[in-house]
């Protein structure tokens, strides 16, 4: 493991080279540019703010501004978390010819994948920090939990990454239903709604490991508390879980990636 | 470090034929199907063939090995393991130094950037880092030729410059052993040739090389040694010229295809005096002997035999009406025999012996075989070239003109 951790460590200017590639790829082809980056996680906030405004109709309580931060705040990096997965999903079979024919960590298409994906993430938290100051949300010594449950998260995203990627390596179906779980996903994930609207339910809610990370960045940003520290391990023991297993079963199966892609 | 460039030691590589699951939809009702019928184990023993068997062999540090043998020898599967992209089933492998392989030269390059960008990209995929590429440019730039485009995206490309611009790339990444699969058919001649200086002043420099190509010419332009995979087994390893004559007198028995033609040549046979061969020295006398069979009432005939060398392009070509006799013609079940006499005027390499039953007054080519034999012609290494013109050297001097001076 330690050899693998050095040589992929050896190849981190690949890894740089990858993600440009893949982050230029995506920019070059589309015309709307950056546009692509904030088109998601726009539509997921509207249609955020609708649900919010549905569930304020049923609870004659006027809609709050901090509502709409959480909500706006937890989409960005959920449309983070869902496009890491599906790009990671097809990052080794989209590169079938570097796989068959060249020797290096493999591991950097997944990795390049989610980093891509994290780029996006930061043009479309430009625009998120632009409406939380339009919504007059302050800031607070709890904002230094942000980079921490980022790189929670990004840690997660690679992890389940690595597996996946390797797994629709080998099986083509697995992307149409990691498709299914994305696309329903967000039921069972609390970025519309607040886990503590369940009461004492709420915490199988959490049981989610995406679940405490969005609950975090949420409290932290717009209610200024500290998030549940609890919680907080319980994602982070989750995520490490999720990458180490994710690097030893894709280092155990990357022998064999090329014969049988 | 040791004079070992690179080894392998008794390497097997077994892969699986025939279908394999490659989605869930597939695994899961056959995984439960396994459970409850229980399948037999050596079903599954048949479906795996041993693509490389035992193979050892060691290159020494700056030395060059060719590997020929005919289209699923292993070859590629031997390079393969070698640069690490396949793991061996069983057996061991030592490379010392830094690998790089010239198996795919465009496999980097992505077609929405640019000429530019997609240097650094390969570059860094094939191991350089960045202020090595950025160091090396000028020199890549001039290599591939094509200054004028390096800001257009590669799409726009045409497959020449494609290939140019990779083989460039690659061909700048400075490895202490270079793998080389086939990647000179790509380009025009000059640049073929080009790639070929490479590849020589790479190992005047001191890289050890394994060569795989089917251009067997090539393969003893490089390489001292070579050697022959059959069915993915070492046949033999020795020098390339002994090695290719072995690898082509193994291959001249071929099975003559059974075809519906109304004629079809039945026999062709290139021998010596002595009868059968496949090696011959350069100025050397041949005989053609071909034989073609009818099936139908057939007038008008006529055999034509050419030389093709390894770039298909024909040096030498002839036929029974050019030479003066006059056309055959065949009843059902009949047999028509010739023979040329040839004198293989040729320069070092292998040739391809093609033939064909024309008709010339209505240009109908009824049958034909490309190639009926494959020979490889020994010369004397003083002569390259498609053909051997017997030079001699009878007068070398130099002349120094008595008003301009002259330091020597």
């Amino acid at each position: 493991m330690n050899d693998e951790l050095q040589e992929l460590y050896r190849y981190r200017e690949l890894l740089y080279m990858i993600t440009y590639r893949d982050i230029k790829v995506r920019y070059k082809q589309s015309i709307m540019g950056f546009f692509w980056a904030i088109l998601m996680p726009i539509l997921i906030v509207m249609s955020g703010v609708v649900v919010r405004y549905a569930y304020s109709m049923v609870a004659h309580a006027p809609l709050k501004t901090a509502d709409i931060a959480s909500v706006a705040i937890k989409s960005v990096p959920w449309a983070f978390i869902v496009s890491s997965i599906r790009f990671t999903c097809n990052s080794l079979t989209g590169n079938r010819d570097l796989v068959v024919k060249i020797y290096f960590p493999k591991e950097i298409f997944p990795m390049a994948a989610v980093l891509a994906c994290l780029f996006d993430f930061f043009v479309a938290a430009g625009a998120l920090m632009v409406l939380l100051v339009f919504l007059k949300i302050g800031v607070s010594i709890y904002l230094l939990w942000v980079p921490i449950l980022l790189a929670t998260m990004v840690i997660f995203c690679v992890g389940v990454g690595m597996i996946l990627a390797a797994a629709s390596l080998f099986f083509r179906d697995v992307k149409y239903i990691v498709e299914v779980l994305l696309t329903f996903g967000i039921f069972f994930t609390p970025v519309f709604y607040d886990v503590r609207m369940f009461g004492d339910r709420g915490k199988w809610l959490m049981l989610n490991p995406v679940a405490p990370l969005l609950d975090g960045l949420s409290t932290a940003i717009a209610h200024h508390q500290s998030p549940d520290v609890y919680w907080f391990m319980y994602s982070l023991v989750f995520s490490l879980a999720a990458f180490l297993g994710g690097f030893v079963l894709f280092k155990h199966l990357e022998p064999v990636f090329a014969e049988s892609i | 470090m040791s004079d070992v460039g690179l080894r392998m030691e008794h390497v097997y590589k077994k892969f699986r034929k025939g279908e394999v699951y490659n989605s869930l939809r597939d695994l899961v009702p056959a995984l439960t199907g396994r459970m409850f019928r229980g399948l037999e184990l050596d079903a599954r023993d048949k479906r795996e063939f041993w693509a490389l068997q035992d193979i050892s062999f060691e290159v020494k540090h700056g030395e060059s090995l060719g590997i020929i043998g005919h289209n699923g020898a292993g070859k590629s599967t031997a390079l393969k393991i070698l640069s690490r992209i396949m793991k061996p089933t069983k057996g061991r492998m030592i490379v010392n130094g830094r690998l790089s392989a010239l198996i795919e030269v465009t496999a980097g390059f992505h077609p929405d950037l640019t000429g530019m960008e997609n240097i650094f990209l390969h570059g860094t995929i094939l191991g350089m880092t960045k202020r090595e590429i950025s160091s090396k440019l000028d020199q890549i730039i001039a290599f591939s030729g094509i200054e004028e485009f390096i800001d257009t995206p590669v799409k726009r490309y045409s497959s020449g410059m494609y290939a140019r611009l990779g083989f460039s790339v690659a061909a700048h990444v400075d490895p202490e052993v270079l793998v080389v699969d086939e990647v000179l058919s790509v380009g025009d001649y000059v640049f073929q040739q080009r790639c070929m200086e490479r590849i020589r002043s790479v190992i005047e420099g001191g890289t050890t090389v394994l060569f795989v190509s089917h251009n067997l010419k090539s393969v003893t332009e490089i390489c001292k040694r070579a050697m022959l995979l059959d069915h993915g087994k070492v046949v033999t390893i020795d020098e390339t010229d002994t090695v290719i004559r072995k690898y082509l007198s193994a291959g001249s028995t071929k099975a003559i295809p059974e075809a519906n033609k109304p004629v079809h040549i039945s026999n062709v046979r290139i021998r010596d005096r002595a009868g059968e061969q496949t090696t011959f020295e350069s100025g050397q006398t041949a005989w053609v002997d071909i034989e073609v069979t009818a099936r139908e009432a057939l007038d008008k005939l006529s055999v034509v035999i050419w030389f093709a060398d390894e770039t298909q392009y024909i040096i030498f070509d002839t036929s029974t009406e050019r030479l003066g006799y006059q056309p055959f013609s065949l009843q059902p079940g009949g047999t028509y025999r010739c023979s040329f006499e040839l004198t293989l005027n040729a320069a070092h390499g292998t040739f391809h012996l093609c033939t064909a039953v024309h008709r010339y007054d209505i240009q109908k080519t009824y049958d034909k075989r490309e190639p009926a034999a494959t020979i490889f012609i020994g010369s004397t290494m003083a002569v390259r070239g498609s053909v051997n013109c017997f030079p001699k050297l009878v007068e070398s001097s130099i002349t120094v003109s008595a008003n301009q001076p002259c330091e020597v």
